[in-house]
């Protein structure tokens, strides 16, 4: 934070109750406290105070970040299923969704501006794609982990390449794909906070409007944080209902 | 049949041909290369044959549907293959599902495996992880009886098992086949394994070519050819023993002394005994011992002679085992009782001996299921 922005802000007035330098919707009853008016490290009564403003873009991100991956993950399985007895479409798709990945998310956004409107889908269409290469690598991964001999005796008693891949290659390949699905809605949530430069708001467009400000950084940020962990800890459980027999020891 | 792969100048199996009586275990046995599994496989079309046929019950594997087909037969591999994901039951109730039996039947008949291969039903919710090495093998046998197959195809399945586990779980499948009677392929590198699974054992060779086709006393006492005799081993003999009982083979009598009997009698019997001693039996006829030249001497038969019967060998013993006993005790003879400790008769090395070179032992021969198996 540089001096000058505390030297504004320390020059509030406090009769005004609103701290200049801030925009107008900042401006609150516990501006005069000093802690505001001296951009204290993180200002718990006006936090506490104007939590409702974070409410919406909460969700906002939450929607942006959510669908994202969930378009990812439809996408990357898909890939991967498409590449699973189509070996030789692996190392083209790595490199195409890998090429995807290294596009600057800022860029992305400009590159799609004009065909697709300032907006959600300006931010979500990036933010898919990058999830992409995490979910498809960890998914070939995971058919290719698959034990060849359980993938044998499913052959052998007679199930179609349809029932093999249902009932013993997916369910084997969970844990991998999951690992990478929570690595992507980690990644997705700390990068949807810049969809608001597409238009598309949450978190960000509040980190735009006020950037000087700390304690409307830190709450942006441990809101992110929250989010990432909350949905984290969703796919996790999901993966403990999906997968109980690695949660059994091993005899002896 | 032919298998041919695309590349490969000679054929991974050539011209094999053999037929497999029904209820019967045919063991395919042979090196690394020799095609082996390849052949098993061709049955259940996990590898596709390029010349020739395969009939399973009459009716050609190349008309069939290959996942119609393989629901039919079942399929034992070395790693068992059971999938990690699924239970015990589960694993055993595969083929069931992909048939479509409902769910009660479903259930019953899991049940009714666990059973038969001896797994306690408590087991069932268990996960494959958590079973022993000897378990996991039951578990995929009991898979693969499980919508009743006709034939069964084993590829190594004790191969993953120690050994001590191993002998155990071939006894008990043994035990098993016995009650079943299912037409079943096996496939092993081990010739001690093919000798004692196999009603009929087929030699294989480099490039899948057959080097001899018989039953395993045949194969022990009559090799086809070099290699046959080299792949069977210097000690084929002696495994030929591990196929009979005791019962099998012509045992000799010894002169035998009643305690309290008057010992002129018995020196009388001597001379013109197969056996130069005489043995010493108790009223309900159980061996006690031999009699020494000390013991000779005397009046009357004592009740203690001074040589003790050990090695005492039944009629149900393996014939190698009862060998065994005799050369580890170092005496040349050894009572035979009958299952109840009564005198059959009088087991010897060179009884033991002459069997092994005489015709007549190629024509003892027994089902795998009936033969004796050494605990």
């Amino acid at each position: 934070m540089s001096t000058l922005a505390v030297n504004t802000l320390a020059a509030a007035d406090a009769a005004n109750k609103c701290a200049p330098g801030l925009p107008a919707g900042f401006c609150h009853e516990h501006a005069e406290t000093g802690c505001v008016a001296g951009n204290g490290l993180f200002c718990f009564g006006w936090a506490a105070d104007n939590f409702d403003r974070y409410v919406d873009p909460f969700f906002r991100q939450l929607e942006i970040a959510v669908i994202s991956v969930a378009i990812g993950f439809v996408i990357a399985l898909g890939l991967a299923l498409l590449s699973h007895r189509r070996r030789f479409l692996v190392p083209p798709l790595i490199g195409l969704t890998g090429v995807l990945y290294t596009i600057p998310s800022v860029a992305f956004f400009f590159l799609l501006l004009p065909i697709t409107g300032f907006g959600f889908w300006t931010a979500v269409i990036p933010l898919s794609a990058y999830t992409l290469q995490i979910i498809y690598r960890n998914a070939v991964v995971g058919f290719a982990n698959v034990p060849a001999d359980a993938r044998d005796a499913g052959r052998g008693m007679g199930m179609s390449e349809g029932e093999l891949l249902l009932k013993v290659e997916l369910p084997l390949a969970t844990p991998e794909i999951i690992a990478g699905l929570r690595i992507a809605i980690v990644s997705t949530v700390a990068v949807a906070t810049l969809a608001f430069l597409a238009g598309a708001g949450g978190l960000g467009q509040l980190l735009s409007e006020q950037n000087n400000f700390k304690t409307n950084i830190i709450m942006i940020g441990v809101l992110t944080i929250v989010m990432a962990l909350i949905l984290d800890l969703i796919v996790l459980l999901c993966q403990r209902l999906l997968t109980p027999w690695l949660r059994v020891r091993a005899a002896q | 049949m032919t298998k041919r792969y695309a590349g490969a100048d000679a054929p991974a199996i050539a011209e094999l041909e053999l037929a497999v009586a029904g209820g019967e275990i045919c063991v395919f046995v042979g090196p690394s290369g020799s095609g082996k599994t390849t052949a098993m496989r061709m049955v259940n079309r996990m590898v596709e044959i390029t010349e020739g046929d395969i009939t399973v019950g009459g009716t050609s594997v190349r008309q069939r549907s290959p996942a119609e087909l393989r629901r039919e037969i079942g399929y034992v591999i070395q790693q068992i293959g059971l999938f990690p994901h699924r239970t015990v039951g589960d694993n055993i109730a595969t083929v069931p599902r992909l048939v479509g039996w409902d769910r009660d039947r479903i259930e019953a008949r899991v049940e009714e495996l666990l059973e038969l291969v001896r797994i306690d039903p408590a087991l069932r919710e268990r996960y494959p992880a958590q079973l022993s090495g000897g378990q996991q093998q039951r578990v995929g046998v009991a898979r693969a009886l499980a919508a009743d197959p006709g034939v069964m195809l084993m590829d190594e399945p004790f191969g993953a098992v120690d050994p001590i586990n191993r002998e155990r779980l071939q006894n008990e499948f043994l035990r098993l086949q016995a009650e079943v009677r299912k037409t079943i392929l096996f496939v092993t590198h081990d010739i001690d394994e093919a000798i004692k699974m196999g009603d009929r054992v087929a030699v294989l060779r480099e490039g899948g070519r057959l080097a001899q086709y018989a039953t395993p006393a045949e194969l022990l006492m009559a090799p086809a050819d070099d290699f046959v005799e080299d792949f069977v081993g210097a000690d084929r003999a002696l495994k030929r023993l591990a196929l009979m009982r005791v019962a099998d083979i012509d045992l000799w009598e010894a002169p035998l002394a009643h305690i309290g009997q008057s010992m002129g009698e018995v020196r009388e019997k001597l001379p013109a005994a197969e056996v130069p001693h005489a043995l010493v039996i108790d009223p309900d006829r159980r061996p006690v011992g031999w009699l020494s030249d000390e013991d000779l001497a005397r009046e009357i038969v004592p009740a203690k002679p001074d040589t003790s019967p050990d090695p005492i060998v039944e009629l149900d013993d393996v014939l190698r085992d009862a060998l065994s006993d005799l050369l580890q005790a170092e005496t040349r003879y050894a009572p035979v009782v009958d299952a109840e400790g009564r005198i059959a008769g009088v087991l010897s090395v060179e009884i033991v001996s002459e069997f092994l070179t005489s015709p007549e032992a190629l024509t003892e021969e027994h089902a795998a299921a009936e033969r004796p198996v050494s605990e």
